[in-house]
């Protein structure tokens, strides 16, 4: 009983701090290289160029919409002034 | 331009209709893969916008020499599709070097020279629209100053240093290449030509509209 007393107070004040002092396992110095990036880091390219191409459409669509829009306006008034400009009408 | 117009209209509408066909076609490079298909549709938006600011400077220079109302009704029109067409070149570009390049930007000789061709002709739109009364010659000016970095922009990937690809990519391209893309840089090249037009058109109506105010009030 003693004998085991006294294993457990050497294992608590010399084994422990010995264990707690033990340096964790240390991080590389520097990057360490490797011959392929790992598949889930690899950027897929067909979004990017689905995308550059649905960018490139919107941008055609909508610039020809807002020619149209502001063609029908401008139009509108020419031919609402030419109303007024026919009939003596002042503004 | 009225006869031509719908003609034109119709080869580039069919020309945008095969280009997805003949972009889809066309081999992978190389190194960058299907990525690099992006190409098809950056470089061409670019030679519009070129086209465009080229328009815009000509046009500004008879404002300012001559004071034509009809050149500056094209060179309006010519500022809005160099905003446009830039637009998709700087949209498309770091999509495409994201991927290429491993960064969206790089502040390089071609892109920083690019963007600020871009601003140039912002600054244009901005100008007319708020300059107010005689902002036509200031920006006639304007439209020069971004017709002169046209050619900057096209050389200074073979001066500089840059990521960016070398202009002697294109004439270097094999024929399964150069075909998709010389059929995309026409598709784009005709609607710069429809758009143009059709903003000529815009302008046009506004004048006689101008016009009729001050017949009215008279």
């Amino acid at each position: 009983m003693r004998r085991l007393l006294s294993l457990s107070f050497a294992f608590i004040f010399v084994a422990l701090p010995a264990f707690a002092l033990q340096q964790p396992p240390s991080p590389p110095e520097g990057f360490v290289p490797a011959s392929s990036v790992p598949g889930q880091e690899q950027l897929p390219a067909a979004p990017l160029v689905i995308i550059a191409y649905a960018v490139v459409w919107l941008l055609v669509l909508g610039y020809l919409w807002s020619i149209w829009s502001r063609l029908t306006q401008a139009e509108r008034e020419l031919a609402d002034v030419s109303r007024r400009l026919a009939t003596g009408q002042r503004r | 331009m009225t006869k031509l117009f719908t003609p034109l209209l119709i080869v580039t509408a069919a020309l945008f209709a095969y280009a997805p066909f003949a972009i889809q076609n066309a081999p992978y490079e190389s190194t960058m893969g299907l990525v690099q298909k992006i190409f098809y549709f950056h470089v061409p938006a670019w030679i519009a916008m070129f086209l465009a600011a080229m328009v815009c400077g000509i046009a500004g220079a008879i404002v300012i020499f001559a004071g034509r109302k009809d050149a500056d009704r094209v060179a309006q029109a010519a500022a809005e599709l160099a905003v446009v067409f830039g637009l998709m070149g700087l949209i498309t570009g770091p999509l495409w070097g994201r991927k290429a390049w491993g960064v969206w930007w790089q502040w390089d000789a071609r892109l920083t020279s690019a963007l600020v061709m871009w601003l140039v002709f912002v600054a244009y739109l901005l100008l007319r629209k708020y300059g107010g009364a005689g902002s036509e010659k200031l920006s006639a000016v304007l439209a020069l100053f971004g017709m002169a970095n046209v050619p900057f922009v096209y050389w200074s990937v073979n001066v500089w240093r840059t990521v960016h690809p070398k202009t002697s990519v294109v004439m270097t391209l094999e024929p399964s290449m150069g075909i998709p893309f010389l059929l995309c840089s026409l598709a784009f090249v005709g609607l710069f030509a429809v758009l143009l037009a059709a903003r000529v058109r815009l302008e046009t109506v506004r004048g006689s509209v101008d016009e009729l105010y001050l017949s009215l009030e008279d």
